[in-house]
């Protein structure tokens, strides 16, 4: 059975997408940080679907354990989806350079790292898909989350240029830009309900990206109009908003 | 920010805590007062409402299942719904269900549920091999009819008051089909129905639809149906499509004319005394889910389900005024329901009793609940009770006459320290 490697799997987005992906028969592997912290959702999903689901121990910032950690997967996924995040504190990040590391590092030097490993396997049996959960803070610089957001404009970056690379050995890489969605990364954020996803419809939405081919999902799907209508704003009146 | 019970009535502004470990769960329950736990959302009054809300619906993991045994162990939060599309296909149904598959594990229990089979099978803590229930000090305990079994009897109809249940173990009964033989049969008055009833008492699963608003001799005319699971060996089952009604009707759309004409066509498309349908699970069990949201029909104000229970030897004449009230004040119900119930069990506040029992559906209006209150008389007279579950107007006064065993719920209550920690808006108006 096609299983599929979830890396970052105890984000509430990652555990709504495994979720859809065990209903749609795929077998699952978890990988995060502390797997342990996994083991009831993967006996949840295992009693819902049937489906096997495996936990490993996966640290995004530990660059030489990459390698190891993919060769010694029990099989080689069909596809992999990486849910590792970390939104970090923006204030925090302007004087503490650790603090700025850690959001770059976590968002998108780790992920590098183990993105290229998979990436030449997929692209050397000819077959796979990868989805990389970036965000619509990467669409353009912001004073409150820049810091983030340009680790997820790298992010996107690679990962369409990722895309452009694998595309003639049929590997397809999916991009999402999530806007607001509703989990416990920011559950302390008053946000608007008519822009805010559930994860579980992010979830189904990735899904239904996969399989058609979709290069670039925003979800909700009304973020790609807002997110067009900020990028055009001139940089001369950009800088002067508060948004 | 605020929660809406069914009734969509009363509104009120609560806290909401969300918690997605145990840990955080205690912490809720340590810093605070008049707590109830919230699940999806069903139970039509003020039960579930308070001005410190728990959410417990995300804490909604299966834990284990016993495919041969037919055993479920399951976080408070998992729908029944979600229990049913897992055990089903492998042969296997709830003992107990009531009208709505939507409704959490944790809710069932602090209802104590009960169904169509009621007579045959009693209410839902029948099924509940144990639970486990976080109390004001943060302590869990493991309750069962034997451990801890004060606290179970508490707890098994306490309407979430004796602290949050956290997870419950199950025991399922096997099915061979995920279709129902059922028949149904077709009164001409309220003493043909419960002939009826009678008749067909060995049959597993009954429930009447009553025609409230006839009168005179057609008065209690019904269309019973009885039924059981067929042997057909057919067990695929899913729910994933259903009709939505995405806002509230305008209050007026629910009308005396209008209920006439629903329960007028109702009663009237069935032709033939006696009659023979296969239907789903679905259809027989929670005809009312297949429509989300159907609560909004009854408009902004909200609505209420006045649900009671009478002992058999006075349920003939006590319904017979009970109707000819409803139907003389000309209230509209869009729903009349009349069950069978088997003996009492011996859970403090658990709503059946041996005798019939009768939900209607009333929209609110200023001049309801002097006519509730008037039912409440009658039904106090015969020595009868309203269901929790669905209340969100009765007096503390005809609460008591109807719960005599409500003296243990409270001492319990005072014996583990739960009355500051846990209330509901319910509990503070009739005194639990």
């Amino acid at each position: 059975m096609a299983s599929v490697l979830i890396i970052g799997a105890t984000s509430d987005i990652a555990k709504a997408t495994a979720r859809v992906y065990a209903e749609e028969g795929f077998d699952l592997i978890l990988a995060s940080r502390r797997s342990e912290a996994l083991d009831a959702f993967a006996t949840d999903l295992n009693i819902r679907t049937g489906r096997s689901v495996d936990r490993v121990d996966f640290d995004v910032l530990d660059y030489s354990s990459h390698d190891a950690f993919y060769e010694t997967l029990a099989s080689r996924p069909e596809g992999v989806i990486v849910a590792v995040g970390y939104l970090g504190d923006q204030e925090k990040a302007q004087s503490d350079f650790e603090e700025s590391q850690k959001i770059v590092d976590t968002n998108y030097t780790g992920i590098v790292s183990i993105l290229n490993i998979i990436s030449n396997d997929f692209e050397e049996r000819r077959s796979g898909f990868i989805i990389g959960i970036s965000s619509v803070a990467g669409d353009r610089g912001r004073k409150s989350n820049y810091v983030y957001g340009s680790s997820k404009a790298a992010l996107t970056t690679y990962l369409s240029g990722l895309r452009n690379r694998l595309f003639e050995s049929g590997v397809h890489v999916l991009t999402v830009k999530p806007g607001f969605v509703a989990t416990k990364m920011t559950e302390k954020m008053d946000l608007p309900e008519r822009l805010t996803a559930q994860p579980e419809e992010v979830a189904k939405a990735i899904y239904h990206a996969q399989k058609t081919g979709k290069n670039v999902l925003y979800t909700k799907g009304l973020w790609k109009w807002i997110m067009l209508t900020i990028k055009n704003i001139p940089e001369w009146k950009f800088k002067r908003m508060s948004i | 920010m605020g929660f809406l019970s069914w009734g969509n009535y009363p509104h009120i502004k609560s806290k909401i805590f969300r918690f997605d470990k145990p840990e955080r769960l205690k912490r809720i329950i340590a810093e605070n007062t008049d707590l109830i736990p919230f699940g999806n959302g069903r139970s039509y009054g003020d039960s579930a409402l308070s001005k410190n809300i728990i959410e417990t619906r995300k804490m909604n993991y299966f834990l284990a299942f016993d495919e041969d045994k037919g055993e479920i162990r399951v976080q408070a939060g998992v729908l029944l719904s979600e229990i049913l599309e897992l055990v089903v296909p492998k042969g296997w149904f709830l003992k107990v269900t009531p009208g709505t598959k939507l409704i959490t594990v944790g809710g069932a229990i602090a209802a104590d549920v009960h169904g169509k089979n009621h007579h045959v099978a009693g209410c839902f803590s029948e099924s509940v091999i144990s639970f486990s229930l976080m109390m004001g000090d943060g302590k869990v305990k493991i309750c069962t009819k034997n451990q801890n079994k004060e606290l179970f009897r508490a707890t098994c109809g306490g309407m979430g008051l004796t602290g949050v249940i956290t997870e419950a173990t199950l025991s399922l009964t096997p099915i061979k089909s995920k279709t129902i033989h059922q028949t149904t049969i077709k009164t001409q008055n309220l003493k043909e129905t419960f002939e009826a009833f009678e008749t067909y008492r060995d049959t597993p699963y009954s429930v009447a639809w009553i025609d409230c608003l006839a009168k005179g001799d057609a008065l209690g005319r019904c269309l019973l149906m009885v039924g059981d699971f067929s042997n057909d060996g057919d067990l695929s089952y899913s729910n994933k499509w259903r009709l939505n009604i995405p806002f509230s009707f305008p209050s007026f759309t629910l009308n005396y004319a209008s209920i006439k004409l629903l329960n007028f066509g109702y009663f009237q498309k069935t032709i033939g005394r006696i009659t023979q349908q296969k239907v789903s699970i679905d259809t027989f069990f929670y005809p009312l889910d297949f429509v989300d949201n159907w609560n909004r029909v009854y408009g902004k104000n909200g609505f209420t389900q006045y649900q009671c229970i009478l002992p058999k030897e006075a349920s003939y004449e006590g319904y017979e005024r009970i109707l000819a009230k409803i139907a003389d004040a000309g209230k509209g119900s869009f729903l009349a329901i009349l069950k069978l119930c088997g003996a009492e069990n011996e859970n403090y506040l658990s709503f059946p009793m041996e005798g019939y029992s009768l939900a209607l559906d009333f929209k609110i209006e200023d001049d309801l609940f002097a006519l509730l209150d008037s039912l409440d008389e009658i039904v106090a007279e015969y020595g009868g009770r309203v269901y929790l579950a669905k209340d969100v107007r009765v007096s503390r006064d005809n609460f008591e006459k109807g719960y005599p065993k409500v003296t243990l719920f409270r001492a319990l209550r005072k014996k583990y320290n739960l009355t500051q920690g846990f209330s509901s808006l319910q509990s503070k108006r009739v005194g639990i």
